[in-house]
């Protein structure tokens, strides 16, 4: 075995038994933090297929981010906790069922893929630099929209929030 | 002399069998790093005790060794020594893994400084976002160590640090955007090399422009509160919440949150001194001689100097002036920044950009913080919840 195809293996072990914890644990809570653990897993594989910003901004967007958000609203919705007798959840079975029904539409969309059939492209140089020049020049409209998109998001957060009381 | 320590390495590496020379040659790469810093901690632990000693009229340690010289070393056997205590109710596996969860990315953070002339451990292409992102590991460490020792004071704690670490990681990585720009690059090294030179007898660094200068303050204001450090101390303020998500940790695990954090406060100063301070080079060209990596370890312990005479000086925040400095004041700045660093590069060279930058700089920071202090009533607090 090849060392980036062992590199593999022990990434994709991580990835899929962190992915089937997520699904099985009980605790909330802990559910989100092995689910930080495969989104880090993701992050690696992407520095493995030499795509640094990606990965670095995978990183620091889910596991900085999205992980922390996620925990505070569990912390923020849930009054109690469900006791830690049994560490799995016993609606393991179901969610395995729908990950693997999920898992094959996905593989047999990617397997029929005519990506596939070209071979591989070249490994591009300077590619922080690329992505920024596509970023402003290429894709500088949908850049834009998204943007936008999330201020309205954050500002109708806020408006939700922040509701002004009848009297003081 | 320069080079002393990448011919060490070199020499080292050579013994090693032919194929294994990489992995070999990092692994020294990755000794060397935690030998230093960690002995850059217990020095500074030290250093710091007697600094706040001496401020607050007092001696500081002074019984272990002469001068106290070998209290980190009691401190250590002390804390190594000291009985492990996990709280019954605490979820076992959460609270060991979070003080590992603290220390190793700040470990990792290192590996992207430049410490010296050809002494990165890895040159990375997006080098100063690869320090961002192993950063961000430390919120969750923070989470899991409030969280996991089911204790109020350790709740409280974690809530409030990721609140403050959420808020300032913003002015942080903006500030850190203009250095960036100007340099065309993440890369910590071409970052270094862009602000090598001279001009009229001064150094080339960004802290040396308008809006080098901006950037500099606002991104050591954010790294204080990065740090938890005093006056951004609230997470753990003994006064208020004991030691915050701390509280239930002793013995060595205790030792290493606190290795941690200076671990991470040495990362975030030589990230500064990396972007702003010119990195390794020396401040004056009659004062090349000096080997590189010595400028690099002076500037940073400057700025840990900087650090606890501000610990020593400065009262505690209250929560609400934190986020009013961190979204009124630094995220405004921070943005404005960026727009007079674009200015700076377009306006050309020439007193123009220095008298226009200063102008635009200088106005919207007096601007901006009379607006601060004008909402400010320094009374009683007015609270208010989200619903």
């Amino acid at each position: 075995m090849t060392f980036p195809a062992l590199t593999f293996a022990l990434l994709a072990a991580v990835i899929l038994s962190a992915a089937a914890a997520v699904m099985m644990f009980r605790n909330l809570v802990h559910s989100a933090l092995v689910l930080a653990v495969a989104l880090s897993g993701l992050a690696a594989l992407y520095l493995q297929l030499h795509a640094q910003f990606v990965g670095f901004a995978q990183l620091l967007v889910y596991v900085g981010a999205v992980a922390i958000l996620i925990v505070f609203a569990i912390l923020l919705t849930r009054g109690n906790e469900p006791s830690d007798q049994v560490i799995f959840s016993p609606g393991r079975w179901v969610g395995a069922g729908i990950a693997l029904a999920v898992f094959g539409v996905l593989a047999r969309v990617i397997l029929t893929s005519r990506l596939l059939a070209g071979s591989a492209p070249p490994a591009p140089a300077a590619a922080v630099k690329e992505i920024g020049q596509r970023m402003m020049e290429r894709y500088v409209l949908p850049l834009e929209v998204m943007g936008l998109l999330l201020t309205v998001a954050l500002i109708g957060a806020v408006v939700l929030a922040l509701r002004e009381r009848p009297s003081g | 002399m320069d080079q002393l320590f990448v011919t060490l390495k070199h020499w080292l590496a050579d013994f090693a069998a032919p194929g294994w020379q990489p992995i070999f040659s990092a692994l020294l790469s990755i000794a060397a790093i935690i030998g230093t810093f960690a002995s850059l901690f217990a020095l500074t632990t030290l250093l710091e005790r007697k600094g706040l000693g001496r401020m607050q009229n007092r001696y500081g340690p002074n019984r272990v060794g002469p001068c106290g010289l070998l209290q980190p070393l009691a401190d250590g056997v002390k804390s190594l020594t000291k009985e492990d205590l996990v709280p019954a109710a605490a979820d076992r596996w959460v609270f060991f893994m979070a003080p590992l969860t603290l220390v190793v990315p700040a470990f990792l953070a290192l590996a992207v400084l430049p410490v010296g002339r050809n002494m990165t451990a890895v040159d990375l292409d997006s080098g100063v976002l690869f320090f961002f992102a192993v950063g961000a590991a430390s919120e969750v460490a923070v989470f899991m160590a409030g969280w996991s020792s089911r204790n109020k004071y350790s709740l409280l704690g974690a809530m409030r640090a990721i609140a403050q670490m959420v808020s300032y990681e913003v002015p942080l990585i903006l500030s850190a955007v203009p250095v960036v720009m100007m340099t065309g690059s993440l890369s910590t090294d071409a970052i270094v090399a862009a602000q090598a030179g001279y001009a009229c007898g001064l150094p080339n660094w960004y802290v040396l422009t308008p809006w080098g200068l901006a950037g500099f303050l606002l991104f050591l204001i954010a790294a204080m509160a990065e740090c938890n450090r005093s006056p951004f101390d609230l997470p753990e303020g003994e006064s208020e919440i004991i030691a915050g998500y701390y509280v239930e940790y002793s013995g060595f695990k205790f030792a290493l949150f606190f290795l941690g954090e200076y671990i991470g406060m040495f990362a975030v100063s030589g990230l500064a001194v990396t972007l702003f301070l010119g990195g390794w080079q020396a401040p004056f060209a009659f004062l090349t001689w000096l080997p590189s990596y010595a400028w690099f370890f002076g500037k940073l312990l400057a700025l840990i100097a900087l650090f606890i005479w501000v610990r020593g000086t400065l009262p505690r925040l209250r929560m609400d002036q934190l986020m009013n400095l961190a979204w009124k004041f630094m995220l405004p700045m921070a943005l404005l920044n960026i727009a007079v660093a674009g200015l700076w590069y377009f306006t050309g060279p020439g007193w123009a950009r220095w008298l226009t930058c200063s102008l635009v700089v200088g106005g919207a920071y007096l601007v901006l913080g009379r607006a601060l202090l004008s909402g400010a009533h320094l009374g009683p607090r007015a609270y208010r919840y989200a619903e």
